[in-house]
């Protein structure tokens, strides 16, 4: 028994369909984890590539330490980094939470690297044009260069979105109850780790394959009129 | 005389040791259109892009409408470098029409003309698609308004160019070789719109091209450039016909002949 729910050990399809309710508790988890992982990355990784793009080597230099940093060490270490040193600081998250940071600031870095290649693409003249027009800088970056940068990203974007979904068993073991962590534990319990297992791997498949359909048509249908795409 | 519009005093433009304009003194009154003319290298489109802003200058003085363009004026009365504010006023002075069009490909036709006017103007939208539709009568496009740039032709879409440029209502407008990134048939609608610019209206026109005939025949002078420097200045058919300098009989003899 997991989260109150029993299973039926009486024959493998009994089995099977006794702990599928039990594994999709921890699909949830893997998803919000994924999810909130992910909103963390896009959102930092703009902020490094704002960084990164300042003209202030003071501002920009941090920022590529930092990201490179990221990049360049393993995710274990940064989630046991932010798990088991950050409450001798104080701050104490729960495990979930410090494992979603931990997602998020890695990929972050990799991101970083995804908006500064987008917002590189959009040609020089389309700068020269807005400031001849005098736009303001904030003015340019938001009506000309993001828009024409984001479907530019987008494929690369959704990559991310999947990678970061198959990183989140790695929160395990920080106690985090996601999918894999759930089979591990039913197969502890009954001793038959097959069948858990397999059907985490056929959860995932299934649950990658969707994202990575909805990120192909978010792709599809967001306008990208006249932009070229290389 | 009347004060020039457009004052290069001394102007140096370097890209590291590489000097394009050197010691440059250019002047322009207002309402005159002038054509620069010269080999690639010669700092013809530099002249422009320094103009617009898009290029600091390395030494020497700009003035525009009788006013520093890259410097304020300090306290002392002594010339500092020009501050983003300063520049944004003085660039509301000025429009310019790239080689590459530069339409920006993610809005209509009619967006790319309005954007501007409605985020730096602060026209209403109903004013600004008003400009824009008189403009795109002008340009002969009311019935493209609402394509994509990519759905023109290029002479279409350098005439969106014209039209968005105009939007701003510039007291000059700067051409850095209108036509050259156009097949041959479409140079001629073009040159058609901006030869009715310079005819109806009191627009200081500054083009940088290599269509003599139309520089002929728009000019009120034409200036050939070499090496960083203004070589001759005289009016077209003095110019064209009877040329001071060696190295602009040569240039004309090389381009005319090449047609």
């Amino acid at each position: 028994m997991l989260f109150g729910i029993p299973w039926d050990t009486s024959s493998s399809w009994a089995f099977a369909l006794s702990i599928l309710p039990i594994l999709l508790i921890g699909l949830w988890v893997t998803i919000q984890a994924a999810v909130l992982g992910f909103i963390i990355a896009l959102a930092v990784g703009l902020l490094w590539a704002a960084l990164k793009a300042a003209p202030l080597r003071i501002i920009s230099w941090p920022a590529a330490f930092v990201t490179e940093f990221l990049r360049d060490t393993p995710l274990l270490i940064q989630l046991f980094f932010l798990y088991y040193v950050l409450p001798e600081f104080g701050i104490i998250l729960p495990a979930f939470m410090t494992g979603a940071l931990a997602l998020g600031l890695q990929y972050s870095a990799y991101t970083s690297e995804v908006y500064r290649a987008g917002i590189e693409a959009v040609p020089r003249g389309q700068h020269e044009a807005a400031r001849a027009l005098n736009l303001t800088g904030r003015r340019t970056f938001t009506r000309i260069v993001l828009p024409q940068a984001i479907p530019r990203i987008i494929p690369a974007m959704g990559n991310y979105l999947v990678s970061i979904m198959k990183d989140v068993p790695i929160l395990s073991v920080v106690t985090v109850l996601e999918m894999l962590n759930v089979a591990r534990i039913i197969g502890d319990r009954t001793f038959n780790y097959l069948i858990p297992l397999t059907m985490v791997g056929g959860l995932y498949l299934i649950t990658t394959l969707i994202a990575a359909g909805g990120v192909r048509f978010l792709d599809r249908r967001l306008p990208k009129t006249g932009i070229p795409l290389k | 005389m009347t004060q020039p519009i457009i004052k290069f005093d001394k102007v140096v433009k370097a890209f590291g040791s590489f000097v394009v304009l050197n010691q440059l003194d250019f002047e322009v009154q207002p309402g005159e259109k002038v054509t620069i003319i010269g080999p690639s290298g010669s700092g013809k489109s530099t002249v422009l892009r320094i103009l617009m802003t898009l290029e600091p200058i390395t030494g020497g003085v700009v003035y525009v409408d009788g006013q520093p363009l890259w410097h304020e004026q300090a306290s002392d009365g002594t010339l500092k470098p020009a501050s983003e504010a300063h520049l944004r006023k003085m660039r509301e002075k000025m429009g310019m029409v790239f080689q590459q069009f530069n339409l920006f490909p993610h809005m209509t036709v009619r967006r790319n003309i309005t954007e501007a006017p409605v985020q730096v103007l602060g026209l209403s939208k109903a004013e600004a698609r008003e400009r824009a539709n008189e403009l795109l009568e002008m340009v002969g496009l009311t019935e493209h308004a609402d394509k994509y740039p990519h759905q023109l032709s290029g002479g279409q879409q350098q005439r969106v160019g014209i039209a968005r440029a105009l939007a701003m209502r510039p007291k000059i407008m700067l051409f850095d070789e209108p036509t050259s990134a156009l097949d041959p048939e479409l140079v001629g609608e073009v040159l058609t719109v901006i030869r009715k610019l310079a005819e109806e209206h009191d627009l200081t026109m500054l083009l940088v091209t290599h269509e003599m005939n139309f520089a002929r025949q728009i000019s009120d002078r034409v200036c050939f450039f070499d090496q960083g420097r203004m070589l001759e200045e005289a009016p077209p058919e003095q110019l064209f016909t009877n040329p001071k300098e060696e190295r602009t009989r040569g240039f004309l003899k090389a381009v005319l002949e090449g047609n």
